[in-house]
């Protein structure tokens, strides 16, 4: 029972920054819960401030059934993996896993037979009596996640577990990661700036914007149906083509031509109000036939990412300037740059934003199965 | 056009032999100035190392005219080898003193936010090695007569660990800043005390810097003449850097065969510290000079 309660938590840094600004989460019991937003934003604040290394200026934080706000980070029964790991740079990886139980009075050989195996289960035997100098980054970082286990915390906090990895390990400790969560069940936060690693590990994501969360849910959640146009256009690897558009009745005029409203907006819309049109690269179709109900333009740029390419279309606004709209399209398929091209939205994917929050609601019906083809997760 | 290329190469031949002479003088010339100065220090030391075995030792180094006698004489002098131990003494307790209040007070400016830190760190360092000990001798002899501790060893390791404070604590602030507080925090999640986090992680981090500041606390204090000199009255307590002052024959005359074999003897300790602390821990001074 170690789910995490977060009540109006407020940080307050004496030189009066607001890093946090009465904000309430609960994060259940084994969950693998993702803080992600720009660097700024608060989310390593927030990590901090339930590890106890910050102390709140106001509200509270629960760890399963016990109030901590005020408790040293000692007492919280937490267990935090830093950006650098924090490796003691004077004591052998034995040591370094077996710290946590010599601060709890662990006699030697117990917490050195505690810290073999755990180093086992990571795939770390080899190299119990090296320093972490002679460690490469991948594993470092296990040890430094085999030192937040042996103590067998309530509670995993990680901050930035993959920034300090080159890109192909990465790739590797995701999958690592994610399966020892698994296995070990225990309720983990991580706080990250990047939107694919938390839609990779995460069952659930709080996007965070300026000391507030700006939406939480699960990956697949924040990726449909972003609940205002700063998550839209943070989460994605390609961002989220927002296109100003105007009510006209039944329809939306964009960008020269009229598209039918989404079905979750429908009714909520008022004619003449002036709205912004939102859908991801991945969930439009180019043709380079003409079509009903398509945006189109001018093709601008091509670039190939490897099985698909992000082809970006020069579109009339609505004011008379030209705005610029990206679509996905499958490998052998691509236009040349001045071609002219057609995109359809897909049915169930376009959303529309009215002063910058979604219309219809972010938990809004299940979408249609996506169509297999171009990926959506890249 | 064959005869003009015979011509250059002829003054390129010459040009390029010229060059090589000029370059060789420049050399020859370079090592002879090195010799010069590698002379002139080594020579002292050449003394210093021969004299002391020398029946008649005198002002110049020669080969000495080998004898132990020298030795034998100055352990008949009551007041020498007392003398050493007393430096030791005088200079292990300033250097534990020294390295305890620098590492807190270097610890505790370097993590805790204080108003004013970096002027009063440079005012510090700026007062105790611009105005220099011996200015303000008159004020700390009051001092220490006030307070009862002329005549007092402690006394003066006390003013000696005063005069060493400011330096050691810069030095060792930039060590504590240039260890990561994600150790400590580190630490502190897993329930670790501040002085446990000081005794486990903090202290053997910073070891370079602790051996630093120690050995150059231990060759300050074993070097200082005025301090000692002013505020210990009777032979029986000063140190060697003191008794160094008393070697003279009846005359009146420096007695060379004590004073050599007697700073022979003063140097080794020093010496010999600095051989082991080294290869043990290494010295570092990085901080100061590295920013």
């Amino acid at each position: 029972m170690s789910a995490i309660t977060l009540r109006e938590l407020t940080k307050v840094y004496p030189n009066g920054v607001r890093a946090l600004d009465a904000l309430d989460l609960e994060i259940a019991d084994g969950e693998f819960f993702a803080l992600l937003g720009p660097s700024g934003c608060g989310k390593t604040t927030l990590l901090r401030t339930i590890a106890g290394l910050e102390l709140a200026s106001g509200g509270t934080v629960r760890i399963g059934e016990r109030a901590v706000t005020n408790l040293p980070p000692g007492q919280r029964d937490v267990a935090m993996v830093f950006q650098d790991y924090a490796l003691f740079p004077h004591m052998t990886v034995r040591d370094n896993i077996a710290y946590p139980l010599r601060i709890k009075k662990v006699g030697k050989a117990a917490r050195q037979d505690k810290a073999a195996a755990t180093a086992d289960e990571l795939g770390l035997s080899t190299l119990l009596d090296r320093r972490p100098g002679q460690l490469s980054g991948g594993q470092q970082q296990r040890v430094a996640l085999a030192r937040a286990m042996a103590c067998h915390p309530k509670v995993f906090l990680l901050d930035e577990p993959l920034s300090n990895l080159d890109a192909r390990l990465r790739l590797e400790a995701r999958t690592f990661l994610k399966r020892l969560q698994r296995e070990l069940g225990v309720t983990t936060v991580f706080v990250t700036h990047d939107q694919a690693e938390a839609l990779a590990l995460a069952d659930r994501i709080a996007v965070m914007e300026g000391g507030r969360i700006r939406q939480v849910g699960t990956p697949t959640e924040v990726f449909r149906r972003p609940a205002n146009t700063f998550v839209a256009g943070f989460i994605g690897s390609t961002p989220m083509n927002l296109v100003p558009a105007r009510v006209d009745g039944d329809a939306l005029a964009l960008a020269g031509v009229r598209l039918p409203v989404p079905e979750d907006a429908r009714g909520q819309l008022a004619d003449g109000e002036t709205v912004v049109y939102g859908v991801r690269p991945e969930y439009l179709d180019y043709s380079p036939e003409p079509v009903p109900e398509a945006l189109t333009g001018q093709v601008a740029v091509v670039e190939n990412l490897g099985s698909f390419s992000l082809v970006s279309l020069d579109v009339p606004a609505e004011d008379d300037t030209a705005t610029s709209v990206q679509v996905v399209v499958p490998e052998g398929r691509e236009p040349d740059p001045g071609d002219t091209g057609w995109v359809v939205p897909r049915p169930g994917r376009s959303l529309v934003y009215r002063d910058g929050e979604l219309v219809g609601g972010a938990t809004a019906p299940p979408v249609p199965a996506p169509r297999t083809g171009v990926g959506a997760e890249a | 056009m064959s005869t003009v290329t015979t011509t250059a190469d002829g003054t390129g031949t010459a040009d390029r032999s010229r060059a090589a002479v000029r370059h060789l003088l420049a050399r020859v010339g370079r090592y002879v100035f090195l010799c010069l100065v590698l002379a002139f220090f080594a020579l002292p030391l050449l003394w210093l190392a021969t004299a002391p075995f020398d029946d008649t030792p005198t002002i110049g180094t020669s080969l000495p005219d080998f004898t132990l006698d020298n030795f034998r004489t100055l352990l008949d002098n009551p007041y020498a080898m007392t003398s050493l131990v007393n430096s030791v003494w005088l200079a292990g307790g300033t250097a534990v003193l020294v390295v305890t209040f620098a590492a807190l007070a270097a610890y505790a400016l370097s993590r805790v936010r204080v108003p004013g830190r970096d002027a009063l760190l440079y005012g510090l360092l700026l007062l105790s090695s611009i105005v220099t000990g011996t200015a303000t001798m008159v004020p700390l002899f009051e001092l220490a007569f006030r307070l009862h501790l002329i005549d007092s060893r402690l006394g003066v390791i006390l003013i000696l660990t005063g005069g060493l404070l400011p330096a050691a604590i810069f030095i060792l602030k930039d060590f504590m800043d240039a260890t990561p507080t994600s150790y400590e925090e580190s630490a502190r999640v897993f329930g670790a005390s501040p002085l446990q986090i000081m005794r486990h992680i903090v202290v053997p981090v910073v070891r370079p810097g602790l051996a630093t500041v120690g050995v150059w606390a231990v060759a300050n204090v074993w070097g200082n003449f005025l301090v000692p000199f002013l505020l210990l009255r009777g032979p029986d307590k000063a140190p060697a850097a003191v008794i160094m002052y008393t070697l003279y024959t009846e005359g009146g005359q420096a007695d060379l065969r004590l004073l050599s074999t007697f700073s022979l003897l003063y140097s080794l300790p020093v010496a010999l510290m600095f051989v082991f602390v080294s290869s043990r821990y290494g010295f570092r001074f990085h901080g100061g000079i590295k920013r």
